[in-house]
């Protein structure tokens, strides 16, 4: 049966039901229902839930947790995910499974506490120190943020790395019906394997050698193994956990790129312009990284422009045009600070494109575009006068030039040109040899003067005390 | 022939990387006896820190954990969390523990978290090459306080096990010294009770051991003992600052 | 068919209340649904306010700006929103708490005296639900029998004691739409 439920306490839920039972956090708005529902909930399922001294110590609380083998979540807010990167780039180094919630609130600094999506380039681009990549899942809708949550523990357990759920104040505040039923006791997926590396205080054996949990890696050789290896298995999840949803793409010809609450948004204006005619559909990547990429390029067949929509002043654009790579226009509109673009404002830039990816039939629509239109044709014209007068002028250039009578004038002046270089060169250079005869024998004077003085010099030294500055040597 | 002493088999075969006359291979052995002995190493689980004590999880034969710089008691209350019925702790030096790790050390100990947390003061931050520590005594010279550490511009050391002894959370919190033999006799027994006294549940514990730094100190590692004897130990005086299961106060004797 | 409701008031007068009833009645009758509440330092005794969007399809936005439907518990919320209702919206305000402003004429207006019903059926909390029988009967956004079924799943066992006097609440509201 389905239940109206808040996107943070859903989450909390769907974690529970995925089997998480630690869950360390530190209160920030707008995700407090999370570990208030953890709170209440875990202590009922024997589970534990603590509230950290500060989100430093929460994330490493879940590295403790995560690194013996527990299922254990953390959640917080755009400034408090800040402060767990430290945390989490050493989670990643030792590979250690954990999920981590961002509600992301308006930033940067203390920001706002209202939805955005401006924490895109820290998501998906590691965040802390160091070469790595999280997984990244970028939820839609209540029951979508419980299914990613769930997925979000098996992704982390299969490939021994965090994985981030990044919602924003309106996904987390927001109510809608989730299916319960389905989520409940949700069991890990069949190809996980036993925790055999975990720093549980178990007696060693063969299969299980005593644990080291860590990212120390002295030796840059041994560390660049160790990344590359890291580096291999994210290969290995951007083959196989890249997700997205395609919405009316078949005739696109205006893709929108959206994701999370931007894609509801898009959603909605997507309607309104499709019902105007205009071919306009939705690619929304569930996964933020890894990026889908390869089902952005299938929409280039119909695709004539891209219309990127988010929270922000423009991060995920930037992902776009790389899948794109110029081939066709990628443009953005973003709102940010927590200000959630309008579904008629969203429309309006849907509309717009419309218009300038439209086939030319020689209509004008305004004003402006006549004019622009007038003042073309006239150019045209004019340009077409300017061209014959100069075709003109050329044929009487060439006609003069093929004259035999200048031909003869051009060979007299050639030739009274050349007589003169003859003797103008002759006597230059006379004065040159001259000239550099002269320097020589200045400069055989010069050395001469100067070894006269170098041997005074010497005979002098040989008499007096060295110079107490140590005197000027080698100049 | 009988066998009179022995490596303690909770010590891995590799051998230390610690200068010469630094005390901290002493400790580490003190841990691992203390472990063994009470039967609770072959299931304990360790975290090192960040400082001259990072490789700690090559030595000590049990699970280990490498932790951010002061984050060790947070990550030892994750393990904890999960692993309640095992004996953990923390390995930190007075960089990690008193000055970036303050708040994690003061919540695990105020949350009377059951782990056991080994705190080595050598009044120095030795891995990095003889910085100013937060337990640097006054006028001490090192590297980042060349003129002798300046109480009025950068103030005073910090005193953990007397800090920490305030809160209600910790069960046993004691300052011991490992400079000759009899103090080391005694920093065991206190490490040992301090394990003790985890699993019995009894709450936060933590032993604050004096330590040496003969390379950073600029001292043989023989004048480096002397050192702890004569100017640390007035400064950071031995006993015991708090044990929940010790005998009520005589009017005479005070506690310990 | 796609409903947008927008609800409006002070912290304390039920107002995230009456949306959430909204939205539960409607899902269990089949529909989409979603529910956003505005959240912050808002919410602590100022301002509430709630967006419920009722549909046939996936929902796209749960956001509501210019709200078809209005529901104004006070005179703040009223003048706030009324501006941005598009014309041939319904609004349905409190007439026991708003007067003195006057309403726009392209729009359907609809006075529920919430707290006078309420104080008359001798509980002035029950003002929303007097309020909430209102909203159903004007914008048929869920049948009787679901928010009666709402109603009663809401007070649970503990509280069906209640039930009589909340759903007389929204017998009276539902008379005056």
């Amino acid at each position: 049966m389905k239940q109206l439920m808040k996107g943070n306490e859903a989450i909390a839920e769907a974690a529970i039901q995925a089997g998480c039972r630690f869950f360390f956090g530190y209160p920030i708005t707008p995700q407090n229902q999370i570990p208030e529902y953890m709170s209440k909930r875990l202590p009922q399922v024997g589970g534990c839930f603590l509230q950290a001294e500060s989100e430093i110590a929460a994330i490493n609380m879940v590295y403790g947790a995560g690194g013996a083998g527990a299922r254990v979540m953390t959640s917080s807010s755009s400034p408090g995910i800040s402060l767990k990167q430290e945390g989490i780039s050493y989670i990643v180094g030792a590979e250690v499974p954990c999920v981590i919630v961002n509600m992301v609130r308006g930033g940067p600094g203390l920001g706002s506490i209202q939805p955005a999506q401006s924490d895109y380039y820290q998501a998906t681009r590691g965040g802390g120190h160091g070469d790595y990549r999280m997984c990244v899942l970028a939820p839609g809708s209540v029951q979508e943020a419980v299914d990613l949550t769930q997925d979000a523990f098996d992704i982390a357990d299969r490939y021994r790395n965090p994985v981030l759920v990044l919602g924003d104040g309106l996904i987390g505040q927001m109510m809608e019906p989730v299916d319960m039923d389905k989520v409940a006791d949700r069991a890990p997926a069949a190809d996980l394997k036993e925790k055999n590396w975990a720093a549980n205080g178990h007696i060693p054996t063969e299969d299980s050698p005593r644990a080291i949990i860590n990212s120390l890696y002295i030796d840059p050789q041994v560390l660049e193994n160790h990344c590359k290896r890291l580096q291999a298995k994210y290969d290995l999840i951007a083959a196989n956990e890249c997700r997205w949803q395609e919405e009316m793409l078949s005739d696109a010809e205006i893709v929108i790129v959206a994701y999370g609450t931007t894609s509801r948004i898009a959603r909605s204006a997507m309607r309104k312009c499709r019902e105007k005619g205009i071919k306009v559909g939705m690619l929304r990547p569930i996964t933020l990284w890894p990026f889908p990429d390869a089902a952005l390029r299938k929409t280039l067949s119909t695709a004539k422009a891209y219309l990127v929509l988010e929270m922000s002043m423009g991060q995920m654009v930037d992902d776009v045009r790389l899948a794109i790579n110029g081939e066709r226009p990628v443009h953005f509109y973003g709102r940010t600070g927590g200000m959630v673009p309008t579904v008629a404002e969203t429309a309006a830039q849907i509309e717009q494109l419309a218009q300038s990816i439209a086939p030319d039939d020689g209509t004008c629509r305004t004003e402006f575009e006549k004019t622009v239109r007038g003042a073309a044709e006239k150019i045209d014209a004019a340009a077409e006068v300017v061209g014959k007068k100069l075709d003109e002028a050329g044929k009487k250039i060439t006609e003069t030039f093929n004259s035999p009578e200048l031909h003869k004038k051009a060979q007299d002046v050639g030739k009274q040109a050349s007589d003169f270089a003859v003797r103008t060169a002759d006597t230059v250079a006379k004065g040159v040899t001259e000239l550099f005869g002269a320097i020589g024998k200045a400069v055989e004077s010069v050395q001469k003067d100067l070894k006269d003085i170098e041997q005074q010099q010497k005979a002098e030294s040989d008499e007096s005390e060295p110079p107490k500055d140590g005197g000027k040597e080698g100049e | 022939m009988a066998v009179v002493f022995a490596k303690t088999k909770m010590l891995c075969e590799k051998p230390f990387h610690y200068c010469p006359g630094c005390t901290h291979g002493i400790i580490h052995r003190l841990v691992a006896e203390a472990l063994d002995e009470l039967g609770i190493g072959e299931t304990a689980i360790g975290v090192a820190p960040v400082g001259c004590a990072v490789f700690a999880y090559d030595y000590f034969a049990c699970d280990m954990m490498e932790a951010a710089h002061g984050r060790a008691p947070a990550v030892a209350t994750g393990i904890k969390r999960v692993c309640p019925d095992k004996a953990v702790f923390t390995y930190q030096g007075d960089g990690d523990l008193a000055s970036i790790g303050t708040a994690e050390i003061i919540h695990a100990a105020t949350r009377g978290e059951k782990i056991t947390t080994i705190f080595v003061n050598n009044a120095i931050y030795g891995m990095t090459g003889g910085q100013m520590a937060p337990t640097t005594l006054p006028g001490q010279v090192t590297t980042t306080s060349p003129y002798g550490r300046d109480t009025s511009h950068c103030g005073w050391p910090v005193k953990v096990s007397e800090m920490l002894s305030t809160l209600t959370g910790p069960a046993y919190i004691a300052r011991v010294s490992v400079h000759d033999v009899p103090n080391i006799k005694k920093a065991k027994a206190a490490i040992k009770k301090a394990f003790q006294l985890q699993m019995e549940g009894k709450g936060f514990t933590l032993v604050e051991v004096l330590s040496t730094c003969p390379t950073n100190w600029g001292k043989t590692p023989q004048e480096a003992l002397m050192w702890v004897k004569e100017s640390m130990i007035p400064a950071y005086p031995l006993g015991v600052f708090k044990d929940v299961t010790a005998q009520p106060a005589t009017p005479e004797g005070g506690a310990q | 068919m796609e409903k947008q409701l927008l609800i409006a008031g002070f912290g304390g007068q039920g107002v995230l209340l009456i949306g959430q009833m909204i939205a539960k009645a409607a899902m269990h009758e089949g529909r989409e649904v979603s529910w956003m509440p505005s959240y912050g330092p808002e919410m602590r005794g100022g301002e509430a306010n709630c967006a419920v969007v009722v549909s046939d399809e996936p929902i796209g936005s749960p956001l509501v700006s210019e709200p078809p439907v209005l529901v104004a518990m006070n005179k703040p919320s009223l003048v706030k929103f009324m501006p941005r209702m598009p014309a041939g919206g319904t609004l349905l305000y409190n007439s026991s708490l708003i007067e003195g402003v006057p309403l726009r004429e392209d729009i359907t207006v609809i006075a529920v005296p919430c707290n006078k019903i309420a104080e008359k059926l001798g509980n002035d909390r029950v003002a929303n639900m007097v309020m909430l029988g209102a909203v159903q009967k004007a914008t048929g956004v869920c049948t009787v029998e679901a928010m009666r079924d709402t109603l009663v799943d809401w007070l649970g066992a503990k509280k069906a004691s209640l039930i009589e006097i909340n759903e007389a609440a929204m017998v009276e509201g539902a008379a005056l739409a």
